[in-house]
């Protein structure tokens, strides 16, 4: 049909929209919380925390040098919203995201500090522990029809008193700090471009690594018979089953490559060496960060790229944030107030789709509720 | 002047791309029957969702007893006594009868409910329209009959006036049918208006005073019931004249394409086999019908002669090949298209675009990929062929959601790719399930032109028009075992029933 369609009725720009909107009013909310600890310097808080690295605009090395800091430490929380996106994509909530991105700590890290191997095995290694991961949550769902979130809730764990066993090898762990060693030498990732990030070693390959995967999840997903398959099966396992498809097959194929995102998100953003691994008594956020980054960045894999960056820029804008005035907690604080409000993108876009989604009737209806439980799951989530 | 209760006038009501009520006028009088009859998709529903509020419409008025009325939400509907019986009941099941009802408006004192008071007035109700209930019955307990009784109670315990059943016999059996024309009648005649929207003709005739006909959005005109015929009303309703009788010639029957074998099939639900021993064979160029009393294990069957289900013993073979423990792929790719009795659950993807459901099956083959990438031209090309071929209407074409498209087209998408697929057996289950008289026709058309190309038809059905109309051979299966096989030219309704309902049996036990 030759039907003129107004930009505001696009869905690709109502997402954009939403996201945006919930971006904005999510900064808002953190003025609010600023003002009622401490009015007087609210503003300046505010500014300090948007203008971030900007504020070392005088000086150029410093400038690149602090950017960077904020792209390597978007690239895990951007691949860990991949591999969600990627399984939500397929019909499945991955929230063992989290746990496939702590063995992928385990298997970089110990492959790098006991056993030197060089960076690819090791980003190998983190890869192979996630998809192995993902698929024993796969395999539950399909063969014993095990809920993934359950399965993905104890597997993360799982993952995180294991990997607070085995980093704690004394050949991997400086016990006197509870942190791991500092990777060095052949296990750390090759850098990239970091002479143009005012010698920032900390960029590395990681970052183009990063936005090849998403657009591989966006050709895998849009363009292949195996992303059609993997759609189908998750849009309706009965009609897939009907269509002669393996069901079951691609059910754990969809956690194992969402696992393996995890498991390397992991091996990218710790093998760079920017972060220490330290023990601790709770699961890593980012599995848990990637679902509301997901979602602010529309479900799409490259919408997701800036999602990542933003709650990356807001997160590393905390530490600009005077202390004399505020307790640093507080750009924490925002940070969840912002995350949580992502898990609001679909809902604001329900509201703008509404007066167009009349003409499917009733049958929008349902979509509109998928949409409601995923958008509940989001939420439930932080408070797991 | 005449005294009407509601009347909608030159109702308009556009969407993006198409207008869905084109200057439609709908008159209920006082107490009549009043049909509303249209096609999938004439905007039958559009103008029920305008009359509820759903919807605002760009022109036009609504007047309740003659004064103009605003209709901005379904409260206001109510407000004004108008209730609905919908399709999908819409009802709580581990709730009582009782408490369904009085749902939403529950009478209460200080913050308690005070239910001996509405059981009363439910049971007053109940026998003053002869609507058998049981008020502390669970839904989940009770017939679907009972549960439309119930939704019928409800509309009543809120007095209201105007009742508008939305095709309220697609679920029920014929006895239920029979039961609800008289409920209606009854309620007619007790001083409510009633709007009855259907597509099945011989309920109009039996049941309406008058009849309103849309097409295609527009309005056609109201006729009286008692001056028309069925043939009258269904050119209104098509635009064309419609044959009730499938045009055929006699089934030239060759070589045997399907033969089944002591097929079993675990129940499910208990010890027993809900398939037992079943035993047929279908020829090229013949069409087999099984029919039956819906539960009979005919999904059972099926489920286990398309690989849904499994198979507990027997052998099935096609084309002379043993396909018993083959997989659904392989099936598929070698002879088999099924017409799926539930398009929603198997026969589509909802939430994939048109052109990516005309590929379920074949997305892996040459035609539609390349080294694992899809062809989007082709498959565009592909879909824009079927539609075109089999007449498939949706919104933005191949590109169009398939869960925002009408029943019908969704079932003759279903249609289109079966039929195009390559194959020698076509199973079809209830291919006409929820269409109306022109999807019908056109599609037992295809049907007959598939047996004359030399295809092997397997006809599972349970309207008995369609089984008699379309068959070379009938089958009729009751608790899960043929019990016998009838000649459609020489045998009766009445026969057909003895066998559906186990009261005759043959004794032939042969393969």
């Amino acid at each position: 049909m030759e039907e003129k369609t107004s930009l505001l009725r696009k869905p690709g720009f109502q997402t954009l929209l939403a996201s945006i909107v919930c971006a904005i009013l999510g900064i808002l909310l953190g003025y609010v919380i600023l003002l009622l600890m401490n009015p007087a310097h609210a503003s300046e808080g505010m500014f300090a925390i948007l203008r971030n690295f900007f504020k070392f605009a005088g000086n150029q090395k410093k400038l690149m040098s602090a950017m960077g800091s904020v792209l390597v430490k978007s690239v895990p929380v951007i691949l860990c919203a991949e591999a969600i996106l990627f399984a939500y994509k397929t019909g499945l909530f991955n929230i063992g995201c989290a746990g496939q991105y702590t063995v992928g700590i385990i298997a970089s890290l110990y492959t790098a500090l006991a056993l030197h191997w060089n960076w690819l095995l090791c980003i190998l290694a983190a890869f192979l522990a996630g998809a192995l991961w993902g698929c024993i949550c796969g395999f539950f769902k399909a063969y014993c029809n095990v809920n993934e979130v359950i399965a993905g809730i104890m597997l993360n764990w799982i993952a995180l008193y294991i990997c607070n066993i085995i980093l704690g090898d004394k050949k991997v762990m400086n016990t006197t700090k509870s942190e791991t060693f500092a990777v060095k030498d052949a296990s750390l990732l090759p850098s990239f471009l970091s002479e143009f990030f005012g010698k920032n070693k900390y960029i590395t390959i990681a970052v183009p690594l990063t936005i090849l995967i998403a657009i591989g999840i966006l050709f895998i997903l849009g363009k292949t018979t195996f992303g059609y398959e993997l759609k189908a099966t998750g849009h309706s396992k009965d009609a897939a089953k009907y269509a002669g498809m393996n069901a079951k097959r691609n059910i754990i194929l969809s956690l194992v490559i969402s696992g393996a995102i995890s498991g390397m998100a992991a091996g990218l953003y710790y093998l760079t060496g920017i972060e220490h691994y330290k023990i601790s008594s709770s699961v890593p956020g980012m599995g848990f960060s990637g679902i509301a980054v997901a979602f602010l960045g529309g479900l799409h894999p490259i919408g997701t790229i800036f999602a990542g960056l933003f709650v990356t820029y807001i997160t590393q804008g905390g530490q600009y944030l005077n202390t004399n005035y505020y307790n640093p907690q507080v750009a924490d604080l925002m940070i969840a107030i912002i995350i949580y409000l992502c898990g609001f993108v679909l809902f604001f876009r329900k509201l703008m789709t509404k007066p167009v989604s009349k003409l499917g009737t009733s049958s929008n209806a349902n979509a509109e509720d998928t949409n409601k439980t995923a958008e509940d799951k989001a939420a439930d989530k932080k408070e797991v | 002047m005449e005294d009407y209760v509601i009347e909608m006038l030159h109702i308009t009501k556009e969407f993006p791309g198409i207008i869905a009520n084109d200057d439609i006028t709908l008159q209920l009088k006082r107490g009549e029957i009043h049909a509303l009859l249209g096609e999938n998709g004439a905007g039958k529903s559009t103008l029920m969702s305008v009359l509820f509020g759903h919807y605002t419409p760009e022109k036009g008025v609504i007047k309740k007893d003659g004064k103009e009325v605003k209709i901005a939400n379904p409260n206001d509907a109510t407000a004004l006594g108008i209730g609905m019986v919908h399709q999908h009941f819409m009802l709580v099941d581990i709730f009582s009868v009782l408490d369904n009802i009085i749902l939403g408006s529950e009478p209460s004192k200080m913050g308690f409910l005070t239910k001996a008071e509405a059981k009363k007035k439910v049971l007053d109700l109940s026998n003053k329209y002869n609507l058998k209930v049981d008020p502390d019955a669970l839904i989940e307990d009770i017939t679907v009959g009972m549960q439309q009784r119930v939704e019928i109670l409800k509309m009543l315990y809120r007095d209201n006036e105007i009742l508008i059943f939305d095709e309220p016999t697609a679920v029920l059996t014929p006895q239920e049918i029979d039961e609800l024309m008289k409920i209606m009648k009854n309620l007619a005649a007790e001083g409510k208006s009633i709007l009855f929207i259907t597509h099945k003709l011989n309920e109009i005739m039996e049941v309406a005073d008058r009849c309103s006909i849309l097409r295609k959005g527009k309005y056609i005109g109201t006729v009286d019931v008692k001056n028309t015929t069925k043939e009258e009303l269904s050119s209104m309703m098509v635009g064309r004249n419609v044959k009730f009788a499938v045009d055929k010639d006699e089934a030239k029957p060759a070589e045997e394409v399907l033969k089944v074998e002591n097929v079993c099939v675990k129940s499910k639900l208990h010890s027993n086999d809900s398939v037992h021993n079943v035993s047929f064979n279908v020829r090229a160029g013949e069409i087999v019908c099984i029919a039956g009393i819906d539960g009979n294990g005919q999904t059972e069957f099926v489920g286990a002669l398309t690989g849904l289900d499994d198979i507990a013993s027997g052998k099935i073979t096609l084309c002379g090949e043993d396909i018993t423990n083959k997989s659904i792929r392989y099936k598929n790719t070698h002879g088999m298209s099924h017409i799926p009795e539930d398009r929603h659950k198997h026969g589509l993807v909802l939430d994939y675009t048109l052109e990516e459901n005309m590929i379920l099956q074949r997305y892996f083959e040459p035609a539609f990929s390349k080294n694992g990438l899809l062809k989007k031209a082709e498959m565009r090309k592909y879909s824009d062929r079927l539609a075109k071929a089999f007449d498939v209407r949706s919104g933005q074409g191949a590109t169009t959601v398939v869960r925002a498209m009408s029943g019908g087209n969704q079932q003759k998408a279903i249609i289109a790719r079966e039929m195009d697929r390559d194959h020698k057996l076509l199973i079809a289950v209830q291919p006409t399930r929820g269409l109306d008289v022109g999807a019908i026709e056109t599609i037992h058309e295809e049907i007959v032109k598939e047996r004359d190309a030399g295809n092997a038809i397997l006809l599972v059905s349970l309207e008995l028009d369609e089984v008699m109309n379309l068959s070379d051979r009938i089958l009729v299966m009751y608790e899960g075992e043929i019990v016998g096989e009838v000649d459609p030219k020489t045998t009766t309704l009445q026969e057909l029933g003895l066998y559906m309902s186990g009261a005759k049996r043959d004794t032939r036990k042969e393969a």
